[in-house]
């Protein structure tokens, strides 16, 4: 039946295949000033309910922190957000016009938003610089990367998150080579240089040293307004150095929403996490 | 001037290319002027051996600029060498015209054999070289985009993509093997009289098919770097090293897969339309998974991701090959076998690694 | 009785008259009697083929303790006579030698040419009035075995000399076999000559046998009105239906037997690449190495060839378990989570163990005997016979696929392979010996590839690239049935039997494995983790 179906479709004269439409500009349509709904989201591996009725939406410019237990679901959210696993229902749309679920992760990507993982994947037998280059906002396609060339306004770009990121003088030693704070680091500027609408931050101080940590802070907290930012973060004093407002997942559902004074008074939030 | 940049930087790549450079002016020199009772005198025997090591050199290369650069370790590369080779047998056969056993102007011997009495559609414009030229570059090309555009579109990877490489080059060996699919069955392509019009068997004639060889190898070989050396490369290696992050930072992991497989299949493609005229036969057995499998050890000898590791890995292990059929037959298979292994365990990066190693040493 | 009475007598056009005279040597038979059987020997050596038929038809009515050896032998082309004597001798080949044997009385003569005989040639003619002759006297045999294939073979040819003589035995066959083919001669018989009132029952016997004549005789059926006809064709579609659910159920076991052996050599892989992901090339070699300890046992045992194959399948178990641990030690602990690398390793593994074999057995093909109790084939019926060989490979592997779930679901071993496999760190931590359950496992790996090595000597020769022949169509198993999934392994090396054989009768058996191929690099891009994959995030990566 479905192999008549697609042959139905192919033989319609008013359709364009699917393979022939150009792909949509990523034009991000921010005017109602909320840059991520995600309403009604499901998913389930195995039976298990990672993801359970979630529903969330982050304003344009905002900070907020996710915390919860392990499993709560915050990994498996940022993978349907960014294109690496499709829910099993629900909606994801980035801004007003960009339905998350219809696309891929590089469309998402370019559409503007960015992540961090949990575990520090670098490019480990690139240099630092080449990293960075590659995580350059600029047209990935094909043949316009076989012939690009750094031009000094990228390569200034390129300079600043250096300095940012404070490795400079690492900048042409292989990725590989860097010890786990720097992968970091490193994560955080290729985020940078893919100058996202919305970055992911999962886990962003794990392995740093405490004035890593601050100095984290302080980048993260100068990234919103001009980015929003959702950060993922179980160390509490982090959270609570950055936060303007957290969201506490449990079960894959929000538990509670608020500043983190509001959450850390909430009686189920405390049970959530002392009760177990 | 960037290409020469590239190449300059690129220190035992350039000095290969001089090497390779080098080659090319002394083989026809020892061939042709010096007289045939000096113990300088290469005879032709050895050229078209040097020649069809170069094309295997070619073909190394494209394997290695996939597996190297890409992490796709192709067990069907040979299929798409043999591609070529098979189009260039092709033109080859109409060449013969009615020098032929059965002296049919238009139908190759082994047609008449079977009884045919019209020449199939797909041989034809095969008489005239352009066309064949063209079916070279196209045929192992489409075959790779179609491929690759299915497998790497369903994020086929690692050795599943391995496995089914093998499957496509074993399916076209026992495709090819049949009489009726109109390519000679298990005889193949063979008795080549004359290409562009030049006779085969002239000394003059394998000298020029060396000499193109050395330049589809060297010209292979500086595009690749070319390509390796540009963003794209650099993000072939981010592929293959990290593929989902890759995606992440926007890279379209498939496109970028798909066409560097295309460019390289068509690479094996030529490679193997220079080897048909040297060796004088092309047969199903070219397209046999052994022979997909044995390239990917010269890589992996002379060093994958490097671009001339590959190089020289299938000009040593098929001189090795060489020697050792002639002398030690049934050492052959063993030394073959026992290199696998050795080069896995102890030399992930072949035999430029070494020279690394002691470079980092001193 | 008169429900089987013979009307040769009745109208039948002249040329058919003719046709079948020449055909059964009907003219020459009333002159038959008239040679001795002196005479008739003498005559065999002839040139005429005219002489040599009423000879032949003098010689079956005289019906001597010597025709049947001698007939059988002019059949297969092995009755000569000396050129001087022309006396009659039965050529024997043993080795390069050609052993003469008198058919009277006398002493066998031994010879490195055929220099002074010469053959009693026939021609098809010949050969089908020898069978027919040879079918009547077989119809005299005491065995009933023999006496039902006769009946088949005149089936093949029926005409009213048959069914005269097969209407004097019936009543005193007793088995109810051949009784039925009888009758079924008979029917054709009266459909073709006899009674209209006949009629209706010959074609209702017709209807219930498969024979092959029967549908002929159905085919070529003039039916005299309206009712016979529509009754013939009626009969016709029953016999269709009937051969076509018995060809689909051959195809099927067919299908089933090839599926087995693929499932067999696929069950192993699927342990080693499911459980340590590890691609080992060397399996077809594994397998190739159990089919040689067959024929190795069979040369130990000669005398018990039948008990050999029972002792093989441990035996090869044994012997491919420790090969296998062998190289796990040896090479593949080494590269542990480099999948690609194993995969050329271990292919260099498989060229040292081809050649090693090489070396060892020589290059040529060898052959492992089947034992009694495995030849030959259960007959269902007239079209559907299933050997038993085939039968067994099924069994077998059926018995091997429940002995390693029990062994998976029951086991230590099978619970530290489970654990292993799902998080090898943690399995560690808990105290399982990882490199020991790894070493088991590759072994035991390989021991299922060395007892499909045993199926397999027994359908195919046994050569140094049996293993290689084999190994993509497992891997091909594996990709299709899902990575490390035994129960995956199973249906899809069934599966991928039976559409092979399924393909292979309007495609060619090399059309319908490219189909094949093809099918699953195709199949592969719609599910790229196979029939059954392994799910949950982990497996996402």
């Amino acid at each position: 039946m479905k192999s008549m179906e697609a042959l139905r479709k192919f033989s319609r004269r008013d359709q364009v295949f699917d393979f022939l439409v150009q792909p949509e500009p990523p034009d991000l349509d921010l005017s109602h000033n909320i840059i991520l709904y995600l309403e009604g989201l499901n998913k389930s591996f195995d039976g298990f309910k990672a993801i359970n009725d979630l529903n969330l939406y982050i304003e344009t410019g905002e900070l907020r922190c996710i915390i919860g237990p392990n499993g709560a679901g915050k990994s498996t959210m940022m993978d349907i957000v960014t294109g690496k696993t499709r829910p099993d229902s629900g909606q994801a749309w980035f801004g007003q016009r960009l339905n998350l679920l219809r696309m891929d992760e590089p469309e998402i990507a370019e559409a503007g938003i960015g992540r961090k993982f949990q575990k520090p994947t670098v490019f480990e037998n690139l240099s630092v610089i080449q990293n960075l280059e590659l995580a350059m906002a600029q047209d990935k396609r094909v043949w316009p990367l076989l012939t690009a060339r750094l031009s000094g306004e990228q390569r200034d770009l390129i300079d600043e998150v250096l300095d940012i990121i404070g490795l400079g003088e690492l900048a042409a030693a292989p990725a590989g080579k860097l010890s786990h704070g720097q992968k970091q680091w490193l994560e955080i500027g290729m985020l940078l240089m893919q100058k996202p609408a919305l970055l992911l931050v999962d886990e962003p101080v794990a392995g740093m040293t405490h004035q890593e940590m601050e100095r984290t802070a302080e980048l993260l907290t100068s990234l919103a307004g001009k980015h929003s930012v959702i950060v993922v973060e179980h160390d509490m004093d982090f959270v609570r150095s950055i936060a303007r407002k957290v969201t506490v997942l449990h079960q894959g559902s929000i538990l509670a929403e608020g500043s983190m004074a509001q959450v850390q008074a909430d009686p189920r939030v405390i049970e959530v996490y002392l009760g177990e | 001037m960037r290409m020469l940049k590239i190449i300059a930087n690129d220190k035992p790549g350039s000095r290969l290319l001089l090497a390779l450079a080098v080659v090319s002016v002394a083989v026809p020199v020892l061939n042709l002027l010096v007289p045939e009772n000096s113990v300088f005198h290469l005879s032709t025997y050895t050229v078209t051996l040097l020649g069809k090591y170069l094309t295997y050199a070619l073909l190394a290369l494209a394997a290695d600029l996939v597996w190297g650069y890409l992490g796709i370790l192709s067990l069907g590369h040979g299929a798409f060498f043999a591609l070529g080779g098979y189009a260039m047998g092709m033109y080859l056969m109409r060449q013969i015209g009615e020098r032929g056993v059965y002296g049919d102007p238009l139908l190759p011997d082994f047609m008449v054999f079977l009884n045919w009495h019209e020449l199939p559609w797909f041989w034809h414009g095969f008489d005239q070289f352009w066309f064949a030229a063209l079916m070279i570059i196209l045929v192992p090309g489409v075959l790779a985009y179609i491929f690759g555009y299915l497998a790497f579109r369903s994020r086929v990877t690692g050795v599943y993509l391995s496995i089914i490489t093998q499957a496509l080059t074993y399916a076209l060996m026992l495709a090819f093997f049949r009489n009726e699919m109109g390519f000679g069955g298990n005889n193949g392509l063979t008795d080549f009289k004359d290409i562009l019009g030049f006779n085969l068997r002239e000394d003059s004639t394998r000298i020029a098919l060396f000499l193109a060889s050395a330049a589809a190898l060297v010209c292979g070989y500086v595009i690749s770097r070319y390509i390796v050396s540009s963003r794209l490369g650099l993000a072939c290696v981010a592929i293959r090293d990290a593929e989902s992050r890759s995606r992440f930072i926007g890279y379209r992991v498939e496109k970028i897969k798909l066409w560097i497989f295309v460019f390289s299949a068509v690479l094996a493609g030529i490679a193997g339309a220079l080897y048909v005229p040297q060796v004088g036969i092309i047969n199903p057995g070219e397209f046999s998974p052994l022979n997909s499998i044995e390239l990917i050890i010269w890589v992996a000898i002379g060093g994958r991701g490097t671009l001339y590791g590959a190089i020289i890995g299938a000009l040593l292990v098929n001189y090795a090959k060489t020697y050792f059929t002639a002398a030690l037959p049934e050492i052959w298979l063993y030394a073959l076998g026992a290199l696998f292994v050795v080069v896995t365990l102890y030399l992930p990066k072949g035999i430029v690694g070494l020279r690394n190693l002691r470079g980092a040493r001193t | 009785m008169s429900e089987y009475a013979i009307t040769a007598k009745a109208k039948k056009p002249a040329l058919l008259l003719l046709c079948l005279a020449l055909l059964t040597g009907f003219v020459q038979q009333l002159a038959a009697a008239e040679l001795s059987l002196e005479e008739s020997w003498k005559i065999l050596s002839s040139k005429n083929y005219k002489k040599k038929a009423r000879a032949i038809e003098a010689i079956a009515q005289h019906n001597p303790p010597e025709a049947y050896v001698a007939l059988k032998a002019m059949l297969n082309g092995q009755l000569y006579y000396a050129r001087r004597s022309k006396e009659l001798y039965i050529l024997k080949e043993a080795g390069d030698n050609y052993i003469f044997t008198p058919l009277f009385a006398g002493e066998a003569v031994t010879r490195e040419s055929k220099r002074g005989f010469k053959k009693i040639r026939i021609n098809n003619r010949l050969r089908s009035l020898i069978r027919q002759s040879l079918a009547v006297m077989q119809l005299k045999d005491d065995d009933a075995d023999v006496r039902l294939a006769a009946v088949q073979e005149l089936l093949k040819n029926p005409e009213a000399e048959a069914a005269a003589l097969i209407a004097s035995l019936i009543d005193k066959e007793t088995d109810s076999r051949v009784q039925k083919a009888m009758r079924t001669l008979l029917a054709i018989n009266q459909l073709e000559y006899g009674d209209e009132a006949a009629h209706p029952h010959a074609i209702e016997t017709l209807a219930a046998s498969l024979n092959t004549s029967a549908m002929n005789a159905l085919r070529n059926y003039q039916a005299p009105n309206k009712v016979l006809e529509k009754k013939a064709r009626a009969a016709i579609k029953r016999i269709n239906d009937q051969r076509d659910l018995y060809a689909k159920a051959e195809t099927m076991f067919f299908g089933l037997s090839l599926g087995s052996v693929l499932a067999l050599a696929a069950i192993g892989l699927a342990i080693t690449f499911g459980v340590m992901g590890v691609i080992n090339m060397a399996h077809g070699e594994l397998i190739m190495i159990g089919a040689y300890t067959t024929y190795v046992i069979q040369l130990l045992m000669p005398e018990h060839i039948g008990l050999s194959i029972l002792v093989a399948v441990p035996a090869a178990f044994v012997v491919s378990g420790l090969v296998g641990i062998a190289i796990e030690r040896s090479v593949i602990r080494h590269l542990y989570g480099r999948p690609l690398e194993t995969l050329l390793a271990t292919f260099g593994v498989s060229l040292i163990l081809q050649q090693t074999v090489r070396s060892i057995f020589s290059p040529l093909n060898r052959s492992v005997e089947t034992p009694q109790w495995m030849s030959g084939a259960w007959q269902i019926n007239e079209v559907l016979a299933l050997t038993w060989n085939r039968f067994y490979i099924i069994i077998f592997c059926l018995a091997v696929f429940i002995a390693l779930i029990l062994v998976m679901k029951k086991t230590v071993l099978g619970l530290q392979v489970r654990a292993v496999s799902q998080n090898r760190m943690m399995a560690r931590a808990m105290g399982v010996r990882s490199e020991w359950v790894d070493a088991l496992t590759f072994g035991l790996g390989a021991g299922i590839a060395g007892m499909a090595g045993v199926a397999l000597s027994l359908l195919t020769n046994v050569g140094p690239n049996l293993g290689q022949s084999y190994i993509i169509d497992s891997f091909m198993v594996v990709v299709f049935g899902g990575v490390g999934n035994l129960w995956g392994a199973l249906v899809a090396g069934m599966s991928l039997g039976v559409i092979n054989k399924m393909l292979e009768p309007w495609a060619g058996a090399v059309l319908a494995k490219i189909l094949v191929l093809v099918f699953i690099i195709l199949f592969i891009q719609k599910r790229p983790k196979g029939l059954f994959p392994q799910r949950g995030r982990a497996a996402e990566d």
